[in-house]
């Protein structure tokens, strides 16, 4: 990290204004830095510190926001440094519309997760990890050069590693194993698919490049080449995302990890698969994502359905949570390769979406486990009885998981479902069936868990406290705002999804985006002219 | 005025924030008012639209505010805008109106809830979804609301979540609706693709674009979404559970309002269903009529107050679904508008009935009601005039347009609609009737001790009786014992008089025996006379002891008399059991036979026969006052005798385009057709007074089971979720346990014996590393030689 980090703080010194992408990166980091200084006894301390640096950085990213350019659907706040120059290696940040949400998402959730939840023993190291997966996770979100994507892409394996490792419950360090194997075996190949895909376009971009700009405009790649390296690119994502049948590191991950390790897994680093699919899969290859995108499509669907009936027969509060997660990103890789804009515009929203309400799921599942020590359903009951505020808060946040129109998960999923409609109509129907289920698993677990007479430890569980309120209201008004007016966030991710189609459309062959002709809006003068040309002809009919 | 329709779903929706926020500080019954008072503003906002409305040329009544765009993706665009017509006017008018009542009636119903507020946050909120739903000027602000009101019901039904029955009842609406959700956004999608937009200023100005097999797998699939919110069936199986919620929440949600939703939506998209095959409305209209008759059948035999009602329910909406499937979309609003009033009158009124008797909601436990609820029973009886389709009241006049436009029906077999019609209302008059009777008329069966009570004191007889034997054994017993030993006394005493006896005569013989003046003589004088008088002393100790005998066995005669009697009592309690009341009652069942148990009744009687059954305070009368007089006028709405009277025609017909179906009968026809349905009526309304208030015949033979089960439907889905449903589940589970991530595993172990293996070659001492390294030197060393010199 620190040669990076290094170069941040030039390239900061270098540039004329204050590079804030690096920022995004390099806070968090010195964060860590200062943390590993810090007296270990004082977990508040530590706290205060992690919180700090967390929330500078999160307001950074909504600087980021505030300043993004709604019209620009290209690259923004570009950030581009030599590394190593012969290989064609940059230090290459930017966002755009289809980054720039997950990068306030990441700016968001880290600060929620510290503040809404305790680590118990060990604080320094633990806050410390945490710095460095945000760092990790914002660099993974912003890098543009491949290898330096990769790099961010692996290292925050690592945080995660001893975050589930050194503070997780039960089965905790097997868990810890089989999540870092598991994605890292997958990605491996991805290296040798980058290597491969620079060093085959190198002599059409001039000289070897990661810049993913140059690659994806240059398309160099035979159709054979482009499909295996596309494969491991592919691979590496969908254990990332994870995508049936690869997914079953997530439920022991999610389960056993510390309430802040699921929120950040779920919330962020699953985005990684899902924004790498786009970003690296679409953009990098359209031809081939055009041409077997219905594979992916059918795994989507398939994770739809599979996961939320998986979810559904889960004993443990945590577990269903994490098999919901893969349902709902099932839908998203749905949207994605549905390749027109419904599909896509919805894929990144409910990237957003999931990140906040799963994210929030989690967080008020890890309460519930600190006051009963349990997450079995079955020892629960009846705990709206004690808590009717908690109750309230996870009412709210069950149904936006559900897709509850007017709450925030609606708008994506409905979108997606729109796009797949347009464009693979059976697959989308197979989704939409999906929808019924997401109701069944999701309210018969809280009417088991919140609901009933409420005996022994349940009939006296302590409600929300006001600090805790607090820490997940930010949550609460997102679900609600982005429910009813998502319309901000579409319109600064339409504009780069619009590009992206565009460039598939200009680098695969036959293809077309899939979606209606735009047609004249009809109003009031429209309805009053059909119903004068209804009454006239019921005259002449009379007549 | 139009710009200003915003307001209506403001009013509400800004209780429902206030509520949400400070509800728990006002309290009872402060936020009841706030809420109420927000639906009375929705509903005065919904006047002044109707009025400005009304100002406007008849083809002219459209009106669309846009307040911002909601979600926009391509070429996609939806607002947050409200379409402003006759047809979402006339919805919002009642649904207001109905509302604001039944947010009074709350008031007194609630009364001492502790989550008096709650409630009111919930209520608000389902209006304003519910207007949402109504005034949305697209399928997705449409959607918004249909999924608003259902995620309410859920609230509502759960709202005493402590019970589990209601819990699950509350989750078994949301998922049985989902199931119609899903044809909902399937047919949202169908029409964004076929015809780019899903606002309906685009649907209903350019459904003429639709392809015939486009727009009848739309209708089909909206016809699915009406299925889940409308009760039909197949997914009728939500709402007789969805009874479970507080009374209110029956009369608006499940009776007068949300559950209209579907027939709304159909009358809605009237130039899509133009367009379809024939067939597809054939489909709406049997659909809708087989559910009317299916849940009048089963409305027949329910014991439960509202389960009635909830049936009747399904079977009223299943008219309302048949008029839609014939074109007659004014017959069904007109019957939407007619039986809302009737239903949330009949749904208040038995609130009421259940807040008069304590909660209790067995019809076979009310009786007489009338004596004590005074008000309550006037405006139900209205209710049931109106329902059962007695002339002049309301419903009589909207069901007659149904059943006239059924009749009416060309190509869909219209006779027989109008005869599975005409049978549904026949049962319709007999169940009410039925219900009117069992509640309000004849003996007051409250008071009477319940079956359980019964067993509860019979069992408690039997103890007591059987303690009666035990005692009388043990007093038999004692008797005996005394009997015995009397015996023994009496033997003793014998003894002993044999021998004063035999001590007399040798005191004789020794006297004669000896002279007078020997020596001793004195002496044995003295002896003859003791002997002389213990005879007689003993002889009466002999009396005594016989006497103590027959006294002994009296006391054992008696004793056995007592067991005799103990053994009696046991036999005739045990016998009464055969005397517990019936399940099938009518007014003039009898008060269950109770001789000898009064005083071993528990003490639940007691505290009954304690409580006063009362009318309902004035916030509960005031709603069922209204309603009432509501249930009476409706009909003026659209009168059939001339054409001038056809209000609610004219003022929908700008929403129908034309799409209404005609009526082609001839006025004899007409006459005919609604004399037979007054004397059906009449007939249904004689029958069910014989059965059930005269008991001229036994009501068993009647209330079936299969009936009551309402035909076994809800029983196999239930069997079906938790058999092969939960095993199809719990095998995938299965499968991603043992087979996905077991081939993980199996991969992880496989690589991990091959990582044992290799480890042979990594021991980890350095000296066997520097060996390795300097073999290897030797071998490339001796490799380039080899090179070199070759």
């Amino acid at each position: 990290m620190s040669p990076l980090a290094l170069l941040a703080v030039d390239e900061a010194a270098a540039s004329p204004s204050f590079a804030i992408l690096p920022a995004l990166i390099l806070v968090p980091v010195l964060t860590a830095v200062a943390i590993a200084f810090l007296p270990g006894r004082r977990a508040d301390y530590l706290k205060v510190a992690a919180l700090t640096g967390s929330t500078i950085t999160g307001a950074f990213s909504l600087y980021v926001l505030a300043q993004f350019d709604i019209d620009d659907p290209g690259l923004q706040f570009v950030t581009q440094q030599d590394w190593i120059p012969s290989l064609g290696l940059s230090w290459f940040l930017a966002v755009d519309g289809i980054s720039l949400f997950l990068v306030v998402l990441t700016g968001l959730l880290f600060p929620i997760a510290i503040l809404t939840t305790e680590p118990h023993h060990d604080a320094k190291p633990y806050y410390a990890w945490l710095m460095l997966l945000m760092a990790g996770s914002m660099g993974a979100f912003l890098a543009l050069d491949l290898l330096l994507f990769f790099l961010f892409f692996e290292v925050v394996l690592v945080p995660m590693y001893f975050l589930i490792g050194g503070w997780g419950h039960g089965n905790r360090v097997q868990a810890a194993m089989k999540f870092f194997l598991y994605t890292m075996a997958a990605s491996a190949l991805m290296l040798v698919g980058i290597v491969s895909v620079v060093f085959l376009s190198a002599a059409a971009t001039g000289g070897p490049t990661f810049d993913v700009t140059a690659l994806a405009e240059a398309q160099a790649l035979s159709d054979t080449a482009a499909l295996l390296v596309f494969i491991t690119f592919a691979i590496a994502f969908a254990v990332k995302v994870p995508v049936f049948p690869v997914h079953t590191w997530l439920p022991d991950a999610h389960t056993e990890a510390p309430t802040a390790g699921s929120v950040i897994l779920a919330g962020v680093m699953l985005k990684l698969g899902t924004y790498g699919l786009i970003r690296f899969g679409v953009y990098l290859f359209p031809a081939v994502v055009d041409q077997y995108g219905l594979v992916l499509m059918t795994l989507g669907v398939i994770g739809i359905i599979y996961g939320a009936a998986a979810a559904t027969m889960q004993r443990d509060l945590k577990r269903l949570v994490a098999y919901s997660s893969v349902a709902h990103m099932g839908f998203i890789v749905l949207g994605i390769f549905a390749l027109n804009s419904q599909g896509l515009e919805g894929a990144v929203l409910q990237m957003v979406n999931h990140g906040i309400s799963t994210g929030a799921l989690f967080i008020l599942v890890g309460w519930v486990y600190e006051r009963r020590h349990t997450r079995q359903i079955s020892a629960l009951g009846g705990l709206q009885k004690a808590a009717p505020v908690m109750a309230g808060v996870f009412t709210l946040v069950m149904l936006s998981s559900i897709g509850l129109p007017g709450l925030n998960g609606f708008v994506g999923e409905f979108l997606i479902l729109l796009g797949a409609f347009s464009s693979a109509r059976w697959w989308a129907v197979v989704a939409t069936a999906g929808v019924i289920l997401a109701a069944l698993y999701l309210l018969w677990a809280y009417q088991r868990s919140f609901h009933g007479p409420a005996e022994g430890e349940n009939a006296d569980m302590a409600d929300l406290r006001l600090s805790e309120f607090m820490g997940i209201l930010p949550l609460l008004v997102l679900i609600v705002g982005l429910g009813v007016y998502p319309k901000p966030v579409l319109d600064r991710i339409a504009p780069a999804v619009d590009e992206l189609v565009s460039h598939v459309e200009a680098h695969a062959e036959d293809f077309s985006e899939q979606e209606p002709a735009p047609v004249e809006r009809r109003g009031t003068e429209e309805l009053i002219s059909t119903a004068e040309e209804a009454h006239e002809g019921a005259k002449e009919g009379e007549e | 005025m139009l710009d200003a329709a915003w307001l209506i779903p403001a009013f509400p929706l800004l209780g429902f924030a206030v509520l949400l926020v400070f509800g728990r500080r006002m309290g009872e019954p402060i936020a009841g008012w706030v809420a109420t008072f927000a639906s009375l503003g929705s509903f005065l906002s919904t006047v002044g639209v109707f009025f400005a409305l009304q100002g406007e040329a008849t083809d002219e009544r459209f009106h669309i505010v846009t307040l911002f765009t909601w979600v926009s993706s391509g070429s996609f665009t939806v607002d947050a805008g409200l379409l402003i017509d006759p047809l979402s006017i006339t919805m919002c008018l009642f649904i207001t109106g109905v509302g604001t009542l039944i947010h009074l009636y709350s008031i007194g119903y609630m009364h001492g809830d502790e989550k008096f507020s709650t409630f009111f946050v919930y209520l608000n909120l389902f209006v304003a979804s519910m207007l949402v739903l109504v005034l949305g000027d697209n399928l997705l602000l449409t959607f918004l609301g249909w999924e608003g009101v259902g995620a309410c019901s859920y609230f509502l039904i759960s709202f005493w979540f402590t019970d589990p029955a209601n819990a699950t009842a509350g989750k078994k609406a949301f998922v049985t609706n989902r199931v119609g959700d899903f044809g909902f956004m399937l047919a949202a999608f169908l029409v964004f693709v076929e015809l780019g937009s899903i606002n309906y200023a685009d649907i209903l100005t350019r459904a003429g674009e639709l392809s015939t097999f486009s727009a009848t797998l739309i209708v089909v699939l909206f016809l699915l979404a009406a299925t889940g919110k409308s009760a039909q069936i197949p997914l009728f199986v939500w709402l007789p559970d969805a009874m479970a919620g507080p009374t209110p929440v029956s009369a608006l949600i499940h009776a007068a309002t949300m559950v209209t939703s579907g027939v709304f939506l159909l009358t809605r998209l009237n130039p899509v269903l133009a367009e379809a095959e024939v067939w597809s409305l054939g489909l709406i209209a049997w659909l809708g009529a087989l559910t009317a008759l299916f849940a009048a059948t089963a409305a027949v035999a329910q014991n439960d107050i509202k389960k009635v009602l909830a049936y009747s329910t399904v079977s009223q909406l299943g008219y309302m679904v048949l008029a839609v499937g014939v074109g007659g979309y004014v017959p069904a609003i007109f019957h939407m508008i007619t039986h809302a009033f009737f239903k949330a009158l009949l749904f208040l009124g038995s609130g009421s009935v259940i807040h008069g008797l304590h909660e209790e909601q067995d019809m076979r436990r009310m009786g007489g009601v009338a004596r004590f609820m005074p008000i309550t029973a006037m405006t139900f009886v209205i209710g049931w005039l109106a329902i059962a389709g007695v002339p002049p009241f309301s419903g009589f006049w909207s069901k007659d347009e149904v059943l006239l436009l059924a009749w009416n029906a060309d190509g869909l077999g219209g006779p027989a609609l109008w005869a599975v019609g005409l049978i549904t209302a026949l049962l319709t008059a007999f169940y009410m009737t039925r219900q009117v009777i069992l509640t309000f008329l004849g003996r007051t069966r409250f008071f009477d001790p319940t079956p359980e009570e019964i067993e509860s004191a019979r069992a408690a007889r039997l103890d007591e009786a059987r303690e009666g034997i035990g005692a009388a054994e043990e007093a038999h017993a004692s008797a005996m014992a005394a009997v015995e030993k009397a015996e023994a006394d009496v033997t003793k005493r014998q003894d002993a008089l044999t021998k004063a006896q035999e001590s007399l005569v040798d005191a004789t013989a020794a006297v004669a025996a000896s002279s007078e003046g020997a020596d001793g003589h004195d002496k044995l004088v003295k002896a003859l006379d003791k002997a002389e008088k213990a005879v007689p002393k003993a002889e009466t100790a002999l009396a005594k002891a016989t006497d103590g005998v027959s006294a002994a066995n009296d006391g054992v005669r008696e004793a056995e008399e007592a067991r005799a009697v103990a053994i009696v009592a046991v036999d005739r309690v045990s016998a009464a059991e055969v005397a517990a009341p019936s399940e099938f009652v009518t007014a003039q069942t009898p008060k269950p036979e109770i001789e000898g148990l009064e005083e071993y009744l528990p003490e639940s009687y007691a505290h009954r026969r304690e409580y006063h059954p009362h009318e309902s305070p004035w916030t509960m009368t005031t709603p069922l006052v209204v309603l009432a007089g509501l249930a009476i006028v409706a009909g003026a709405l659209n009168l059939p005798f001339t054409k001038e009277l056809h209000f609610l025609e004219h003022w929908l017909e700008p929403s129908l385009f034309g799409n209404e179906a005609k009526v082609t009968a001839s006025a004899a026809t007409k006459w005919l057709l609604a004399i037979i349905a007054i004397l059906v009526g009449a007939v249904a309304i004689v029958a069910s007074f014989a059965v059930y208030l005269r008991g001229r015949f036994d009501p068993s033979r009647i209330e079936a089971e299969p009936l009551r089960q309402a035909w076994y439907v809800d029983d196999s889905y239930a069997s079906f979720m938790g058999g092969p449903g939960r095993r199809l589940f719990d095998g995938i589970a299965w499968f991603d346990r043992t087979i996905v991530d077991g081939a993980v595993r199996g991969t992880a172990g496989g690589l991990s014996s091959i990582g044992r293996t290799l480890r042979v070659t990594q021991p980890g001492f350095v000296r066997s590393y520097a060996l390795g390294i300097s073999v290897g030197t030797l071998f490339v060393m001796v490799w380039f030689l080899g090179r070199l010199y070759a």
